[in-house]
């Protein structure tokens, strides 16, 4: 059911891990869902230049999440905000039906983290 | 190196139900029904076989009834009895822990023809008491139906003393003995059993052929329209290579049995004791008594099954899960539920299935890729501190 493209991503993902630096987090989902999405990153000058995940869930969600991460790294925020799920699904070449929640919680934990980043530059 | 730890989901064909089979592909093709030299050779490999299967379950042949498979005979148990029924107001006695094929039956029933159904839970153990079965029956139960032993956790259920209670209240007892054919030592008179399910290829047979058992005497609507076939029960030609292929399977499985449990259960408890004891937030679901031989069912703290399931086969090993994920729906495995399991180790239950071919060096390669998947996916778990080695859901 997944494709080749998925499942090498999901074997070696990128930016895997936490960021200690990160100064925007953002986290969707729930475990008796099935699925945490958590999204690091590293905001400087608006631009993003660090991004990692953690993920609790299916070989979907860690790929989405891998590719998503990859995507925001040297992008602007708000160029960051414009990428849709649907970009992640087509850059892995399709995910089953049953899997594109997974890459709307990649596209949503990069909003949280997105928002998190800007309460804590309010705040300042 | 390939390894196949799904043989509760299906087995590899037997070559001798195969050798049996292939001359009624091509030579002996006759219609069973026909009365020419054609379809008598071929109606009494039929009835040979009919014979056979009855035998192995202590049942007489005429009380075999051929059929595509479990579902379908779960399906017509269910259905036949409930519709056969002339009451007014008609009750069902099942367990949280059926197959689909039975719960899905009963829904239907539910919501088409208003039958009342009592699911009765389990304990931690997988196992249903018999007391409760007992207790959900009512006067206007018209049949019990329970599983003999559980697909995904390998739970074998209190048969005997259930088939008593039902023989003893002259109710209709139904038994789903899918997984438990080539395991258990069935004899339909001493269990009391008045109907049961089987499915030749989870016991090395064909797949599309199964047989429900009724005992001479209980009288159930047939669901197929159409021809007299068995005994005007199931219409439909009868599938002769089939056939013989699931006789002369179950025939080997019996015969292997006793040698087959003692070799898969020591793989069995080596897995578990060695899991349990070297990776840690590792849970057993389902009991370690009164369990399938080659059953194994895990869940694995702070990772997703789906996850795992992918990982082992990205090394060759094919297991099943009880995620969500794995299934396309948003809930896991309604029976690991139904032991108590919190919905979020639910989701990270595995099932390793074994199978009279499973080899030592195979459990040995799985353990070590299974350790090591494990560690891989909590590194990413955000539920999961590696330096600490320690885990959180909240």
């Amino acid at each position: 059911m997944y494709n080749e493209k998925v499942l090498k991503v999901f074997q070696n993902p990128s930016n895997a891990g936490e960021l200690q630096d990160a100064n925007g987090v953002g986290t969707i989902g729930n475990a008796s869902c099935g699925d945490i999405m958590k999204i690091y990153l590293k905001i400087v000058d608006d631009v993003i230049v660090d991004a990692k995940f953690k993920t609790f869930g299916c070989a979907a969600a860690i790929a989405t999440a891998s590719v998503a991460t990859d995507m925001v790294i040297g992008k602007t925020v708000d160029e960051a905000l414009k990428i849709k799920n649907a970009d992640v699904v087509d850059f892995l070449g399709g995910l089953p039906p049953q899997k594109i929640h997974c890459s709307v919680l990649a596209e949503e934990a990069i909003h949280a983290a997105v928002e998190d980043y800007r309460n804590r530059q309010q705040a300042k | 190196m390939r390894v196949y730890l799904d043989n509760s989901a299906t087995t590899r064909l037997d070559n001798d139900a195969l050798e049996a089979m292939l001359p009624y592909f091509t030579e002996k093709y006759g219609n069973p029904s026909s009365l020419h030299s054609f379809g008598r050779e071929a109606l009494k490999a039929v009835d040979e076989a009919r014979a056979e299967i009855a035998s192995l379950i202590g049942a007489k042949t005429n009380e075999i009834y051929f059929t595509s498979g479990g579902s379908e005979s779960d399906n017509w148990a269910l259905k036949g009895a409930i519709y056969q029924s002339k009451a007014k107001v008609k009750h069902i006695v099942t367990t949280a822990i059926e197959h689909p094929a039975i719960i899905e039956t009963c829904e239907y029933l539910e919501k088409k023809d208003g039958v009342k159904v009592s699911y009765v839970p389990v304990g931690k153990d997988g196992r249903v008491d018999v007391e409760s079965i007992k207790n959900a029956v009512t006067d206007d139960t018209v049949i019990v139906s329970v599983m003999f032993a559980n697909n995904e956790m390998g739970a074998i259920q209190p048969i005997k003393e259930i088939g008593a209670f039902c023989r003893e209240e002259g109710i209709l007892f139904h038994t789903d003995a899918v997984q438990a054919m080539d395991s258990q030592a069935i004899d339909v008179n001493d269990l009391n059993i008045d109907m049961l399910s089987m499915s030749a290829h989870k016991f090395h047979g064909p797949k599309g052929i199964g047989a429900l058992y009724i005992r001479s005497g209980v009288r159930i609507e047939r669901l197929i329209a159409g021809g007299h076939q068995e005994r005007r029960g199931r219409a439909g030609t009868t599938d002769t290579p089939l056939i013989v292929g699931m006789a002369a399977a179950l025939k080997k499985a019996v015969a292997m049995r006793d040698e087959v449990n003692a070799r898969v259960q020591k793989l069995r408890d080596d897995f578990i004791d060695r899991v349990l004891k070297e990776i840690p937030y590792t849970y057993l679901n389902g009991g370690r008594e009164h369990r399938l031989p080659n059953n194994i069912n895990f869940s694995f703290g702070y990772i997703e099954g789906e996850s795992i399931l992918i990982n082992l086969d990205l090394n060759g090993i094919a297991v099943s899960s009880g995620s969500a994920c794995s299934s396309g729906s948003l809930e896991p495995s309604h029976v690991i539920l139904a032991l108590g399991v919190p919905e979020e180790l639910a989701h990270s239950s595995i099932r390793f299935s074994l199978g009279r071919d499973t080899t030592e060096e195979e459990m040995e390669y799985t353990f070590n890729v299974l350790k090591e998947t494990v560690e891989k996916l909590r590194s990413i778990s955000p539920l999961f501190n590696m330096e600490k080695g320690t885990g959180s859901y909240v």
